[in-house]
């Protein structure tokens, strides 16, 4: 059995539902949304390899390189924020990040 | 052929499975722990595509950097992880349902979706065959000539994430005791030195 581009999206579109799933289940604690949200772009990748391995074309490769030094720079400030504003309030449950509400 | 299919499914298992376990352990520390085991396979089903470039960046920038900093965050933060589980429950019926709205979704895109005829002609960057020339050297070829400003944005936006994770995490501390040698060095006999004419019997 001949495994084809529609296997790997599958497994995409799989792994990005899991990461927006994620998002909606802990809804409180901001570290997992970063790892859902690392899960979704690990995703976003395998859909862009995918594609440039099915239409034989090394651009998707490339982009997708460039969506993982984003995300690897995008964890970096996530986590940076989380560990100023746990010095800061001593919690990190998302319902009280509400101090710029006025 | 067989075993290319036996191990995609493996590892699309294996993925897939680590996926759910991250939004649903129990620790946070187990929800990294299976976040780099979702990498790994994530890795393994880049080499099947045939990207081992990328499978190799992946393993190093997320399993070497990012998880760990994941896991140091989540170490060091001395967090009520229970607190902060509550509601659970509650909120599993809606993610499980817009989950699978969204993947109905895009199962019913990939159902009605077809490659346009010619689509492979427009490649502007071929991948070249593996025997003549390697993954990696392909990649190169091409991100260092065509995306070589791109590169170097992305370079930037790096470098901006680093600076601004330091400013962000610094802080000055008042109550710790340090050397400064500047002052060492800066400090002259008259500060520091009294010379007392002492009388004798009376003392200072």
């Amino acid at each position: 059995m001949e495994i084809g581009l529609a296997h790997y999206l599958t497994v995409a579109a799989i792994l990005f539902a899991l990461g927006i799933f994620g998002i909606f289940l802990n809804r409180k604690n901001v570290i997992i949304i970063l790892m859902s949200i690392e899960l979704m772009l690990l995703a976003v990748n395998i859909n862009l390899v995918a594609f440039s391995a099915h239409l034989g074309d090394l651009v998707g490769q490339i982009f997708a390189m460039f969506v993982l030094g984003i995300a690897a720079a995008e964890a970096a400030i996530g986590l940076a924020i989380l560990v100023v504003y746990f010095r800061n309030r001593g919690t990190i449950a998302v319902e009280d990040l509400n101090v710029m509400k006025g | 052929m067989i075993i290319q299919a036996l191990a995609f499914y493996l590892f699309a298992a294996v993925a897939i499975a680590s996926g759910v376990m991250v939004v649903s352990a129990r620790n946070p520390v187990h929800s990294v722990l299976f976040l780099i085991l979702a990498f790994f396979n994530a890795a393994a089903l880049f080499v099947l595509m045939g990207a081992e470039f990328l499978a190799m960046v992946l393993v190093i920038v997320y399993v070497g950097a990012v998880a760990v900093l994941f896991l140091f965050v989540v170490m060091m933060l001395d967090i009520n992880f229970v607190a902060l589980r509550q509601g659970f429950q509650q909120y599993l019926p809606i993610g499980a349902l817009i989950g699978l709205v969204l993947v109905a979704e895009l199962v019913l895109v990939f159902g009605a979706w077809v490659v346009a005829p010619g689509a492979e002609l427009a490649a502007t960057d071929r991948i070249p065959a593996p025997d003549q020339i390697s993954n990696a050297h392909a990649i190169g070829l091409v991100l260092y000539t065509k995306y070589a400003y791109l590169f170097q944005v992305a370079g930037l936006i790096l470098l901006v994430a680093m600076i601004g994770a330091i400013v962000l995490t610094h802080r000055q501390r008042d109550n710790v005791k340090k050397q400064r040698i500047s002052t060492q060095l800066g400090r002259r006999r008259e500060d520091s030195v009294e010379v007392v004419k002492v009388r004798s019997g009376e003392g200072i």
